[in-house]
């Protein structure tokens, strides 16, 4: 019951973000200020989700080299960077993570 | 069989032939979005039972709220123990971005009717966004492309389906697969996501500190750090934003006084 209501609230939270500006076809205008700070919104919040999952994912500070979340983030990183290309980033990463994961126990 | 030769085509291409020629093209631009998607949708799947979402809810979340990046931090979240309320306030924020994609194409969709206009925005992913906006930039002929918009829609929508549901199943069948380390899957697709925006000092300075805020902050009650480190991004961004374009306008008005090349 718990988990329907979840979902229904996320089902209306989402759609009515995506429909108020065309149900209202064009008659709210956003101040400049509220714009440019909203295209910071994506990275941010995604930076904010991943950043304990990689940097704790014991739930304390973790930056040694036991720590595979850590280093496998390092290197998907400089991949992304270099190519510029989601799914290598993510095949790479993902990779890496499993190898370091596997050298370590 | 006259029709098979190209040369004998009696109209011109120029113009866009139907409403279902349009539908078909605006499924077929969202191809390499598509081939993106397919990790990620099977990734969700197969993730879901162990976050403790039942399969049920898994399905009922791609079907009703279609929205990738939001039903992953929920996953998260539900892992982690967060209660239904905190899960739908973060789903706001994280989704509060489809509102520029829906300021960007309103002018678009204006003229068309309230059904129509309540489709297209349930549908108004990042991928369709993309293909849809370009399609508006690079062609005039807009009478149909509310049909283009569709096309892109059912297409993402439909793969988004399919891949939940494979996941589900794949994940079912191999019980043990979060031990695989595809919880690292998730944080790898946002990492990867958030590299196109690192562009300029004023949104790396956003990241960086809400990472640092999130971390520190990892302990208050019911994952409020999340919200807390996220807004504190954001506005430290758009000071620093606010900060550079002074110092560079200051820049440009030294240098026209001083008579510099530049």
């Amino acid at each position: 019951m718990n988990e329907a209501m979840m979902i229904a609230g996320m089902a209306l939270v989402t759609f009515s973000i995506r429909y108020v500006m065309f149900a209202m076809a064009g008659r709210i205008r956003f101040p400049l200020w509220l714009k440019q700070a909203l295209t910071f919104v994506p990275p941010v919040v995604l930076g904010a989700i991943i950043a304990p999952l990689i940097l704790m994912p014991e739930g304390v500070l973790d930056i040694s080299f036991a720590n595979p979340y850590f280093w496998a983030a390092l290197v998907a990183a400089g991949i992304g960077f270099w190519r510029q290309h989601l799914l290598t980033t993510i095949v790479v990463g993902l990779v890496s993570f499993v190898l370091l994961k596997w050298m370590m126990s | 069989m006259a029709h098979v030769l190209p040369n004998s085509d009696p109209k011109p291409r120029a113009t866009p032939a139907s409403n279902s020629s349009e539908f078909l093209q605006g499924a077929k631009a969202t191809v390499p979005m598509i081939i993106g998607a397919i990790p990620f949708g099977i990734i969700f799947g197969t993730l879901a039972e162990s976050s403790g979402l039942s399969l049920l809810g898994a399905m009922a979340m791609s079907l009703f709220v279609f929205a990738g990046s939001s039903q992953f931090i929920a996953l998260g979240l539900l892992a982690t123990g967060v209660g239904p309320v905190i899960i739908i306030a973060t789903t706001l924020v994280v989704n509060l971005r489809h509102l520029l994609y829906a300021t960007a194409l309103v002018d678009k969709v204006s003229h068309l009717s309230h059904g129509w206009r309540a489709i297209l925005a349930f549908g108004l992913t990042d991928e369709s966004f993309a293909v849809v906006n370009n399609r508006y930039i690079e062609r005039t002929d807009t009478n149909r492309a509310h049909w283009f918009f569709l096309g892109s829609i059912v297409a993402m929508y439909s793969n988004w389906q399919l891949c939940t549901w494979l996941g589900i199943g794949l994940g079912e069948l191999f019980p043990d697969m979060t031990n695989w380390g595809l919880d690292f899957a998730m944080s790898v697709t946002f990492l990867g996501m958030i590299i196109p925006y690192l562009r300029n000092k004023p949104m790396w300075l956003a990241v960086i500190s809400a990472a640092v805020f999130a971390i520190v902050l990892r302990d208050l009650p019911h994952q409020l750090g999340l919200v807390v480190a996220a807004l504190s991004g954001i506005c430290i961004g758009y000071a620093s934003q606010q900060i550079e374009l002074r110092i560079n306008f200051s820049k440009a008005a030294n240098g026209q006084n001083k008579g510099s090349p530049l």
